[in-house]
């Protein structure tokens, strides 16, 4: 659903990075910040959370090696065992490999998978940003506006060093 | 960000982040250059000797190769272990130099490993075909059948090879896809039509928010931790199809890591033979600087000089295990029929790589090139060499034999180097060759412009730096 928004446009990420401070001291919630690359720090400044993606990959990893013991054990050593010069059937350093590259695999897999739900980043879905520049030299705040905010948020936006800022009626 | 004015600058000249995106993105929305067009038409030709030659092969069966009853592993398992060789070099840029923040990295790690999945893609190819019937390859796969069910054995280093090739692959293209999501959204915000329409399906609705960045980051660090053991358990369990077996000469321990070393080794050969073309060819010397070269040729001394000793350290070996098989298997290798391929290998991968530890060597474009040609040939000779010279005088003097490949082995080589560099040039076409978010969040570092101003700032005279430092001809670098 689309909604107002006040877009600030800056030139370099020293001034959006004050910039991003100096609105939330002033008490102004800050809908997202757009940047053409990772600014380092930016995500503290706004009071993002941790990503829990890391916990994520960690339950992907476990899965992948219990289904890579489980499997390897069950076909070798339960469904048909194999009789190998007197070999025990279940020689478990064997399984190393495997298991590690399953692992491995179903982690890569499942938090790649995660983080492109989490995102809502699905092929072919329409980019939701506030200007095109973004991914090239612009970095973008855009700030959501509520009806009585909007002189005193685009006078701070200016004062705080933002190229230009405009009012546009969007989803974000 | 402040950062030592004696670093070397990895962006040379004028630079701002808008400067960035125009001068990658124009190799996607440009014409290519004509050498673009030579190149392509020349690897589409070898692509069709491939086709050719496989199409033979499939029609008619293996034997058509030059294998027989004592050497059934020729230039087949050869081009398939230097494949999975090269690739390794992409990983090890995009990875493990992520992991120790190397800066250097960001200009050459998209094409690094677009050229291990490419490399990975030939490797594959050849145990493919070498199973002889393709079509049921799905057999290596513990999947249920009629047959019992009778499950793979997963005792056998070859299906280890099975699950860690394929592994590779898929953990290449999906680390390489999430780093080009950004870029691909770059390309799709600057066009119109219908190429908007294209990129902007791949680039999966990439938005640039802070979030977003926030996750992309986590997602590449922990991808970045998983592909650094992965690399180096991909080209070890390679080596343990030989070091598990009974084979003189395959039989030893020291093969993991001299086979990882080796496939960098190889890899950042490869690596430079394309930068070396791309950066001229697409107009990106400003970006692939030759500080990024000489940073590679490094690594190129280091894991030479590892494959080296590896070699030195085999014969030595060979000797004390007292075994007379082993010994036999050695002196075979130096002195036998196939001594100029053992030679061709030591000259190549011992002496050449030893040339740079001369800097003008290491910063000299042409000298750069021919090496890592040099290298290539090494390190195919040494796979050669391994495979060939130990399994063709085995235990029984009268199975021994000789080996040479026939038409057919030797068109699908050229054909899998026409399969590789097709896709290389296509790549280069459709996709930013350099990571166009990753340059621009080390330039204020790294590029020459702002180093020159931290260092005015902090009242250094660069000229004055130590010229261990900065070499006379960088100078002109800052300026």
């Amino acid at each position: 659903m689309s909604k107002h928004y006040i877009i600030g446009v800056f030139g370099d990420e020293e001034p959006l990075l004050e910039a991003v401070k100096e609105v939330r001291a002033s008490g102004t919630r800050i809908h997202e910040v757009y940047t053409p690359f990772p600014v380092h720090g930016l995500d503290e400044l706004l009071g993002y959370k941790r990503s829990r993606l890391p916990k994520a990959a960690f339950l992907f990893g476990c899965l992948g090696f219990t289904l890579a013991i489980t499997m390897q054990t069950w076909m070798l050593g339960i469904d048909w065992p194999m009789n190998i010069g007197g070999k025990p059937a279940l020689a478990w350093p064997d399984f190393v490999p495997v298991s590690f590259e399953l692992t491995v695999l179903i982690t890569a897999l499942g938090m790649v998978g995660t983080y492109l739900v989490a995102c809502d980043f699905i092929p072919g879905n329409e980019a939701k940003m506030p200007d095109l520049r973004v991914t090239s030299d612009k970095f973008c705040m855009a700030i959501e506006r509520d009806g009585t905010n909007a002189a005193a948020v685009t006078s701070l936006l200016n004062k705080l060093g933002a190229e230009e800022v405009h009012e546009k009626e969007l989803e974000l | 960000m402040y950062e030592s004015p004696i670093r070397r600058p990895l962006i040379t000249g004028e630079t701002s982040y808008a400067k960035i995106t125009e001068d990658i993105a124009q190799t996607v929305e440009g014409k290519p250059t004509k050498w673009w067009y030579l190149g392509f038409i020349v690897s589409v030709a070898a692509l069709g000797l491939w086709f050719l030659t496989v199409g033979y092969l499939l029609f008619t069966g293996v034997g058509v190769w030059g294998l027989n009853k004592t050497v059934d592993w020729g230039w087949d398992i050869t081009n398939f272990v230097w494949w999975v060789g090269i690739g390794h070099a992409g990983t090890l840029i995009s990875a493990i130099l992520l992991l120790f923040r190397q800066k250097w990295r960001t200009a050459v790690n998209r094409s690094a490993e677009a050229m291990t999945i490419f490399a990975v893609i030939c490797a594959g190819s050849y145990p493919l075909l070498h199973a002889g019937r393709p079509w049921v390859i799905y057999w290596v796969f513990p999947l249920p059948n009629t047959y019992g069910s009778l499950w793979a054995n997963f005792n056998s280093p070859l299906l280890w090879d099975v699950f860690a090739i394929s592994t590779y692959l898929t953990v290449s293209v999906v680390f390489w896809y999430v780093g080009l999501i950004p870029d691909l959204a770059t390309i799709r915000d600057r066009a119109t039509g219908l190429r908007r329409k294209i990129y902007g399906f791949f680039s999966f609705g990439w938005n640039g928010s802070a979030k977003a960045w926030q996750r992309f980051e986590s997602v590449s660090l922990i991808l970045a931790g998983l592909a650094t053991p992965l690399v180096l358990s991909v080209h070890t369990i390679v080596s343990m199809d030989f070091a598990t077996s009974v084979i003189p000469g395959w039989h030893t321990t020291i093969f993991p890591p001299y086979f990882v070393a080796g496939a960098v080794f190889s890899g950042f050969a490869m690596v430079l033979t394309l930068l070396i073309i791309m950066r001229k060819a697409m107009r990106l010397e400003q970006y692939i600087t030759i500080n990024h070269i000489d940073v590679m040729n490094k690594i190129i001394l280091v894991t030479g000089s590892i494959v080296g000793s590896a070699y030195i350290t085999e014969f030595f070996i060979a000797w004390y295990s007292a075994v007379p098989y082993e010994r036999y298997a050695f002196i075979n290798r130096a002195f036998g029929p196939y001594w100029w391929a053992y030679w061709a290998m030591m000259t190549c991968n011992v002496i050449t790589p030893q040339l740079f530890w001369s800097q003008k060597l290491r910063r000299n474009i042409t000298a750069v090139f021919i090496i890592s040609i040099f290298v290539n040939i090494g390190m195919w000779f040494e796979r050669f060499v391994i495979i060939v010279t130990s399994l063709h005088r085995d235990y029984l003097p009268s199975s021994w034999a000789m080996y040479s490949p026939s038409w057919v082995e030797i068109g699908m080589f050229i054909g899998s180097q026409g399969l590789f560099f097709t896709l290389f040039f296509l790549f280069a076409k459709f996709v930013p060759v350099i990571a166009i978010a990753e340059v621009k969040s080390v330039a204020k570092s790294s590029a020459s412009q702002y180093i020159k101003k931290t260092a005015d700032q902090e009242g250094v005279d660069l000229k004055e730096l130590n010229p261990q430092v900065v070499v006379p001809q960088l100078i002109d670098q800052y300026e």
